[in-house]
C-alpha cells in the first residue's frame, strides 16, 4: 500500500510543472493570507512586548486608587514618602530607598514624517531612578542635572520627533530645557519618552502632586507584604500592582485590537484561499481524470489517489505560507510603528515576526490546504472509471 | 440585453467552478467593504466635523487645563458667537472597563454652542435647577438602561471630591438629548460644571478646553489667530484649531489607518487577480469550440471578444455587489468596538468601479484570445 | 438559373514550420442556385477546405470565390462575419450545439445578430423547428436529445435566418444508418420543396446519392469535369 502511495504520488508531483497556472493560485492566495495575519500579529506582538519590554517581576508601581494610569493619578509628598518608607523596598549602599516618585506630562512636538504635532510622553524622575531602572543607559552626553531644566531624551524619540538631537532646546512652560542625553533602555515605552528632574518638573507646571511611586523591591516574593502595608494604611488610598501586570493591562486593549483584526480579516482571507484552492484542485483532478481513471483500471486502490491530491495541495499551500511568512518577514520585522499608547502619548514599538507567528501561518496553510483538496481528492477516487477513461 | 440569455449560459459552463470563484470574489469584496467602510466612517466623521466651531486648548497639550478667566475674553472678540467650554471627567460606570466620555459643563451655552444636539427645553431647565443632574445621551441610555429619574453613582478615574478624598462621583438623571445628525454621538454625557468645580480638590477654576461657535465660518482662521495672540506670551498659552483639524489631528495619532487598510487590500486583489485570471483563462481555453461556431454563425471578431468580457463583468460586479451588500449587513456590529454605524454609500461605489478594474485585467487576454481565434483551426481542434 | 457559387483557380497552401503544403490546386467549379451539391473524395483530399471556402470561413492563397454574388475572397473581418450570417447556414458532423443552452435558445442564436424583436426571434425558430420536425422537443437541451434530433436542431439553427446557401459538413457522420437516412431525406425536402441550394461533403455514397450532383476531389484536384460550359 505504501509503496502505492508513494508511487502515485511521486507520479502526481512529476506532472505538476504542467499545472503550474492554476497552482500559482494556490500559492499566491495563501502567501497573501499568511502575510496579512503575520504582520499583524507582528503588531500585536511587537506592541505588546514594548510596552511590557523591561517590566519586572520585583518591580512595583503604586498610583492613587481608582486611577488606571499615570495620568490619571495623584499622590501628595508625604505620601510618596510613606510609600518608599513602606517595608519590602530595597535600600542602595547609602541607605535610600531605590525608589522614583515621578510626575508624567504630555508634550506636543512635530513629527519628523509629516511635521504635525504630536503628543510625546515627559517623565519627571526621582534622584534615585537611577538605581530603580537599571536597564537604562545613555547613549550619548550626558545625565542632566537637578534643578536645571535640562532632560535626556529616549533613542525612539528622537527617531520620531524633530528638534531633539543633543544640546538643542525645546521652548514649553515658560521656559527652554535643553537636551543633555539620549538614552536606550532595552527597547520598552520609556525609549519614547523625555525624562527630567522630577522636581523642575513639578515646579515649571506648578503642580506639587506626584502621580507614581515605583519602587524595588527586595525580592519579587516582596511584593505581597509591601502591598498588604500600603493597602492597610488609612492615610493612603493606592492602588499596588507589579511593574509586569500593570503593562499587560496597558497593552491588553490595542493588542486585543490587533489580534481581533489578524483572525478577523485572515480568517475571512483564508476562507478566500480556500474557495481559490478547491478551484485549483477540482481543476487539477480534471485534468488527471484520464490518468487516474487508468491508473485505477490497472488496480490502483482509491487511497493512493486520494494521498496524491491531498499531497499537492498541502504542498502548494505550504510554498504559499513560506513566500508569505518570509514577505512579512522581510517587509515588517524590526519595522517600527507608533501610535496612541495608554495615556495618550505616542509610544514606538518594533514589530516582532516571531516562531510561533510563523508556526501559525504554517498551521492556516495546511487547513486551507486540507480543506481544498480534500473534496476533490475524494471525487478523483471515486470517478465511474468507464466513462472518465472517455474523457479529453 | 438580447445577449444575456447567452452570456449567461456560457458563464455557468461549469458550475462548480464559477461558484467557487464567485465565492471567492464575495468574500474578497466583503473585506473591502468592511475594511474600507471603517477608513471612510472615520474619514466621514472628519467631514461632518463642524468649521463654525473652533476647539481652543492649551497650546502644551490638550491635558493641560485653561483658566475660566479666558471665557469673557474671548467672548468680547468680535465675530464670536457663542463660547463653551468642556472638560475631561474620565468617569467609569460599576466595573472600571465601563469608561464613558462625560463632561462638566455650562449648560445653556454648550447647547446652544452645538445646535445639533436636540433635546426638550425643560429638560435644559430640569438641569439648570438639579446640581448633580445629568442629561445622557440616547445611545448611553440604552445601553445601561437609564431612564430619567434615575442616580447614578460613577467613579472618576481623575477627579477627587474635597468633602471626602473620593472619587465617587454621583448624578441624576434629569434628561436624554438625542443628535440626528449622527448618532454615534449618542453615547456622552453632560453635567453641571458649577458642580464639578465646587466639589473637586485640584483645578478649581480652571477648564479643558473652550469651545467657540462662530458668527461666519469665514472667519475661522482670523478670529483663531486673533485667540491664540490674545494669550501668547501668558503663563496659558493657547492652540487654536477648527473643530474638524482638531478631530483630524486627533484621529490621525491613533494610526495611520488608511495604510494599513490600504496595505492589506491591496495584497488581497494582489491574490483575486491571479484567481480569477486563472479561472478566467480556463474558461476561455474550454469555450474554444463554442466560440468558433458562434464565429461561424457570423458573430463578428469584435462581437466574440465584447461577450468575453461581459462575462468577466457580470460575473466581477454581481459578485462584487453580494460582497458589499454582505458588509453593509454586518457592519453595525461593528459599533461597540470601534463606534462607527453605517457603511458610506461611496464605500459600495468604489467597490464596483474596483470589480470593474477586476473583469477588465482578468477578461482582456482572454478577450483577446477569443477575438483572435481563427475558426478552422478551432473546429478542427 | 444562375452559379451562386463560382471558384476560379483557387490555389490554397498552409506552412508547417519550414514545409509548404499545398491543399487546393487550381479548383475551379460552379454550384447552381437550387442543386444539393455531393462533394466526394478520400481523406485529404482538400474537400472540407473547399467547403470553408464556400462557408466564408477560410481565404484562398489564390483565385477568387464567389458566393451569392459576392467575392467573398476579398471580404474580411466584420464585414465578411456580417456576410456569413446573412447568407450561409452551416451544419456540422458533430452537431456544435451549445451545451448549455436549450433547443429554442441554439436556434435562436443567428437571429440575435438581426434586429428582429424577441417576438420575432421567438417566430422564427418555431418555424425553423416544425420544418424539422421538433416543435415538442424546444425547451431540451442537447444532451437530452438523440443524435438524430441534434443534427435536427443543427439544421434548424442553419435555417433560421433563411440563407441562400446550407453548408454542410458530413453531416451524418456520426448517426447510424436509420438516423442517417432521415437526416438526409430532411435535407432532399429543403432542396426541393423549399428550394435551398446545398453543399455537402460526405464520404458516404450513399449519402451522395440523395443529392441532385456529386463532385469528386483528389489530392486538391477536381477530377470530375466542370458541371456546365460557358453558356
Amino acid at each position: 500500500m505504501i509503496k502505492q502511495i508513494l508511487a502515485v504520488t511521486a507520479m502526481n508531483l512529476r506532472s505538476l510543472p504542467q499545472r503550474m497556472g492554476t497552482a500559482w493560485v494556490i500559492v499566491i492566495g495563501i502567501a497573501v493570507t499568511v502575510a496579512v495575519m503575520v504582520s499583524v500579529l507582528a503588531m500585536a506582538e511587537g506592541f505588546t512586548k514594548t510596552l511590557k519590554g523591561t517590566a519586572r517581576l520585583d518591580r512595583a508601581i503604586v498610583l492613587r486608587d481608582g486611577s488606571e494610569a499615570e495620568l490619571a493619578s495623584t499622590i501628595s509628598r508625604e505620601n510618596t514618602q510613606t510609600i518608599m518608607d513602606a517595608p519590602g523596598v530595597r535600600k542602595d549602599g547609602a541607605g535610600r530607598p531605590i525608589a522614583s516618585a515621578e510626575v508624567v506630562v504630555i508634550v506636543a512636538l512635530p513629527q519628523k514624517k509629516d511635521g504635525v504635532d504630536a503628543n510625546v510622553t515627559m517623565r519627571g524622575i526621582g534622584a534615585n531612578a537611577r538605581a530603580l531602572r537599571p536597564e537604562v543607559n545613555l547613549i550619548e552626553g550626558r545625565m542632566f542635572k537637578p534643578a536645571v531644566r535640562e532632560i535626556i531624551v529616549g533613542k525612539s524619540a528622537v527617531a520620531q520627533f524633530k528638534g531633539l538631537e543633543l544640546g538643542s532646546r525645546i521652548a514649553f512652560r515658560d521656559s527652554e530645557w535643553t537636551v543633555v542625553g539620549i538614552f536606550e533602555s532595552g527597547g520598552d515605552a520609556h525609549e519614547s519618552e523625555l525624562q527630567g528632574d522630577v522636581e523642575t518638573v513639578l515646579s515649571a507646571y506648578r503642580r506639587n502632586l506626584f502621580q507614581s511611586v515605583s519602587v524595588m523591591l527586595e525580592s519579587p516574593q516582596m511584593f505581597d507584604p509591601f502591598k498588604a502595608a500600603l493597602t492597610t494604611d488609612p492615610t493612603l488610598k493606592v492602588s499596588v500592582e507589579r511593574e509586569t501586570d500593570y503593562y499587560a493591562a496597558q497593552s491588553r486593549n490595542l493588542s486585543k485590537l490587533l489580534n481581533l483584526l489578524a483572525y478577523f480579516v485572515g480568517g475571512i482571507m483564508a476562507l478566500g484561499a480556500c474557495f481559490g484552492a478547491l478551484n485549483t484542485m477540482y481543476t487539477a483532478v480534471s485534468t488527471r481524470t484520464r490518468e487516474i481513471a487508468t491508473l485505477r483500471a490497472i488496480g490502483f486502490g482509491g487511497l493512493p489517489i486520494v494521498v496524491s491530491v491531498l499531497v499537492e495541495s498541502l504542498l502548494l499551500a505550504l510554498i504559499g505560507s513560506a513566500i508569505g511568512s518570509a514577505a512579512a518577514w522581510v517587509f515588517f520585522d524590526g519595522n517600527t510603528v507608533n501610535t496612541l499608547g495608554a495615556g495618550f502619548t505616542q509610544v514606538v514599538f518594533h514589530l516582532t515576526v516571531t516562531a510561533t507567528l510563523l508556526v501559525s501561518g504554517v498551521f492556516v496553510a495546511c487547513t486551507v490546504g486540507m480543506l481544498g483538496g480534500l473534496l476533490p481528492a475524494i471525487r478523483a477516487a471515486r470517478l465511474p472509471i468507464a466513462s472518465a477513461l472517455r474523457a479529453n | 440585453m438580447k445577449y444575456v440569455p447567452l452570456m449567461w449560459a456560457m458563464l455557468w459552463r461549469k458550475k462548480l467552478r464559477t461558484s467557487l470563484t464567485l465565492l471567492s470574489i464575495v468574500i474578497a469584496f466583503l473585506l473591502f467593504g468592511m475594511l474600507q467602510g471603517i477608513n471612510a466612517a472615520f474619514q466621514e466623521t472628519i467631514e461632518r466635523s463642524n468649521v463654525n466651531r473652533l476647539i481652543v486648548t492649551n497650546r502644551i497639550a490638550l491635558t493641560e487645563s485653561l483658566p475660566y478667566s479666558y471665557l469673557s475674553q474671548i467672548e468680547s472678540i468680535p465675530g464670536v458667537a457663542i463660547v463653551s467650554h468642556e472638560s475631561w471627567f474620565g468617569p467609569y460606570y460599576q466595573d472600571p472597563k465601563n469608561l464613558i466620555v462625560a463632561f462638566p459643563v455650562e449648560v445653556n451655552r454648550e447647547f446652544r454652542a452645538h445646535p445639533e444636539i436636540v433635546l426638550p427645553k425643560q429638560q435644559i431647565d430640569a438641569m439648570e435647577h438639579t446640581r448633580d443632574g445629568a442629561i445622557v445621551g440616547a445611545g448611553l441610555a440604552k445601553k445601561y438602561g437609564w431612564k430619567i429619574g434615575d442616580h447614578i453613582p460613577l467613579h472618576s478615574t481623575i477627579w477627587v471630591k474635597a468633602s471626602d478624598g473620593n472619587s465617587a462621583w454621583d448624578f441624576d438623571v434629569v434628561g436624554i438629548y438625542e443628535e440626528p445628525s449622527n448618532r454615534t454621538r449618542e453615547d456622552a454625557m453632560f453635567f453641571n460644571y458649577k458642580y464639578f468645580d465646587e466639589a473637586r480638590t485640584f483645578g478649581k477654576g480652571t477648564v479643558g478646553w473652550y469651545v467657540v461657535q462662530l458668527r461666519d465660518p469665514g472667519q475661522s482662521a482670523q478670529i483663531a489667530a486673533t485667540i491664540d495672540k490674545l494669550f501668547a506670551n501668558s503663563p496659558n498659552e493657547t492652540k487654536t484649531q477648527t473643530e474638524k483639524e482638531f478631530q483630524q489631528a486627533f484621529l490621525k495619532q491613533i494610526a495611520d489607518i488608511s495604510l494599513i487598510v490600504t496595505y492589506i487590500l491591496f495584497a488581497v486583489f494582489f491574490a483575486l487577480l491571479f484567481a480569477v485570471g486563472s479561472t478566467a483563462m480556463q474558461a476561455v481555453r474550454e469555450q474554444v469550440p463554442e466560440l468558433a461556431v458562434l464565429k461561424t454563425l457570423g458573430f463578428s471578431d469584435t462581437r466574440v471578444l465584447v461577450l468575453v468580457l461581459l462575462q468577466a463583468l457580470v460575473l466581477c460586479v454581481v459578485a462584487a455587489l453580494l460582497g458589499l451588500a454582505t458588509a453593509n449587513f454586518l457592519f453595525p456590529l461593528l459599533r461597540d468596538t470601534l463606534g462607527v454605524v453605517k457603511m458610506p454609500l461611496r464605500v459600495i461605489v468604489e467597490g464596483v468601479v474596483m470589480a470593474t478594474i477586476l473583469a477588465a485585467a482578468t477578461g482582456v487576454i482572454p478577450a483577446w484570445r477569443a477575438k483572435r481565434l481563427v475558426i478552422v483551426e478551432a473546429l478542427r481542434s | 438559373m444562375s452559379a451562386i457559387v463560382s471558384l476560379q483557380n483557387v490555389v490554397k497552401t498552409y506552412t508547417r514550420g519550414k514545409q509548404t503544403v499545398e491543399v487546393l490546386h487550381h479548383v475551379t467549379l460552379d454550384v447552381e442556385e437550387g442543386d444539393f451539391v455531393a462533394l466526394m473524395g478520400p481523406s485529404g483530399s482538400g474537400k472540407t477546405t473547399v467547403l470553408n471556402m464556400i462557408g466564408g470561413i477560410d481565404h484562398p492563397t489564390s483565385g477568387e470565390v464567389v458566393v451569392a454574388g459576392e467575392r467573398i475572397d476579398l471580404l474580411r473581418g466584420g464585414r465578411l462575419a456580417r456576410w456569413r450570417a446573412n447568407n450561409i447556414g452551416f451544419v456540422f458532423q458533430f452537431y456544435n450545439l451549445m451545451p448549455m443552452l436549450s433547443a429554442e435558445r441554439n436556434v435562436e442564436l443567428p437571429l440575435l445578430l438581426t434586429s428582429l424583436s424577441s417576438q420575432e426571434r421567438k417566430r422564427n425558430v418555431h418555424v425553423a423547428l416544425s420544418i424539422v420536425g421538433l416543435e415538442d422537443r424546444t425547451t431540451h437541451k442537447p444532451s437530452e436529445l438523440s443524435g438524430g434530433q441534434a443534427q435536427r436542431v443543427a439544421i434548424a439553427r442553419a435555417l433560421v435566418s433563411d440563407p441562400k446557401l446550407l453548408v454542410c459538413d458530413e453531416p451524418t457522420g456520426d448517426l447510424d444508418r436509420a438516423t442517417a437516412d432521415e437526416i438526409l431525406h430532411l435535407l432532399q425536402v429543403l432542396n426541393r420543396e423549399y428550394g435551398k441550394t446545398i453543399v455537402m461533403v460526405t464520404h458516404d455514397q450513399k449519402a451522395a446519392d440523395f443529392a441532385t450532383h456529386t463532385l469528386h476531389l483528389d489530392k486538391g484536384k477536381l477530377v470530375d469535369e466542370p458541371l456546365r460550359t460557358e453558356a
